[in-house]
């Protein structure tokens, strides 16, 4: 994890280091019992196989939305604050696949209340399929004394 | 709005009424960090180490992207009638078109005041759009546009879920949207 990414280091067009993690049924079924997501399509093989019609048990929304966040922190440091994440399941991520996230730069901004964004498109892809598409926007901190977690009401504009 | 194909007025008019106001049945609870964390190998000091959580979130916080998961009903409970469902408003369109399946393809989350242990979250549910047929590769059904807003205890907004959903008949079953 970057000890704490400053908004002056960041440029559109920047890349992010890759993450690839290999998925397995307990990396769905603990994802989907952390979020409290109960249905059977994502640990029931049968249900999901035979009732939904995919090859598998999959990857939850929720969790996929997990899997983001840490991508995105773990670059950004513990002061990097969500702010707003748009994402795209264009097909399921299964036991047996090895999901690479990846992500570019697209905007680097500051607003008029002086905080710090930067703008991301993150992909999750398996082999040479995208899986899902996350577009991220995360407040970093604009100096060192700066962090956006202090941030409240209309000092926070997602 | 609806486009206007075969939506059922009494579903029409519910388009941009807040339904299903609820409060949570429990309180943000740490278990659920350290659960979400360990699913994600998510190390973010900030979830595992009190000094670093006082001094970047002012004490402890929830991952922002467990935002739904305070509000999802026990799998059971007593008294509970059935299965309990989250996004009931998604449940009510899969069952007023008739379509068994369906899947999120769109999601929007904006993060507002951080979650923090102890919170009691609540959130109401309002339908934005319903589409008109259509098929994909999963089968033919309709999709269909759902906004949650989550606030904490003090009525501070804590973040806003935007989802599309496509609700559906597997091809082979003969569609019927």
């Amino acid at each position: 994890m970057t000890a704490a990414l400053i908004l002056s280091q960041v440029a559109v067009g920047d890349t992010l280091p890759t993450l690839a993690v290999d998925v397995t049924p307990t990396t769905v079924v603990l994802g989907a019992l952390a979020s409290r997501d109960w249905r059977p399509m994502h640990h029931d093989y049968k249900f999901a196989t035979e009732r939904n019609g995919v090859a598998d048990i999959f990857l939850n929304t929720p969790n996929q939305a997990a899997w983001f966040e840490r991508y995105v922190t773990d670059w950004t440091g513990p002061k990097g604050r969500l702010g707003r994440m748009t994402f795209r399941m264009k097909t399921s991520v299964f036991p047996g696949d090895r999901m690479v996230f990846s992500a570019v730069v697209t905007a680097v901004e500051t607003d008029d209340v002086g905080c710090g964004w930067v703008s991301l498109d993150v992909s999750l892809t398996v082999g040479e399929r995208v899986a899902t598409t996350c577009a991220v926007r995360v407040a970093v901190p604009v100096g060192e004394n700066d962090n956006p977690w202090r941030r409240r009401g209309d000092d926070w504009k997602v | 709005m609806a486009e206007d194909d075969g939506v059922p007025p009494e579903v029409a008019e519910l388009i941009g009424v807040p339904q299903y106001a609820q409060t949570a049945d429990f309180a943000v609870e740490r278990s659920y960090t350290y659960n979400t964390c360990a699913a994600t190998q998510n190390g973010n000091p900030i979830f595992w180490d009190d000094s670093v959580a006082e001094t970047v979130t002012n004490g402890p916080i929830a991952p922002p992207t467990t935002l739904s998961l305070w509000m999802r009903p026990h799998f059971w409970q007593p008294g509970a009638a059935g299965e309990q469902v989250a996004l009931k408003v998604h449940f009510d369109l899969k069952a007023a078109f008739d379509l068994p399946e369906a899947v999120m393809t769109d999601n929007t989350i904006t993060f507002h005041e951080p979650v923090r242990p102890g919170d009691r979250i609540s959130n109401q549910q309002v339908l934005k759009s319903i589409s008109g047929p259509k098929t994909t590769k999963l089968g033919t059904g309709r999709f269909w546009v759902i906004d949650v807003e989550y606030h904490n205890q003090r009525d501070e907004l804590v973040g806003v879920e935007s989802y599309t959903g496509f609700g559906y008949r597997r091809d082979t079953e003969g569609a019927r949207p």
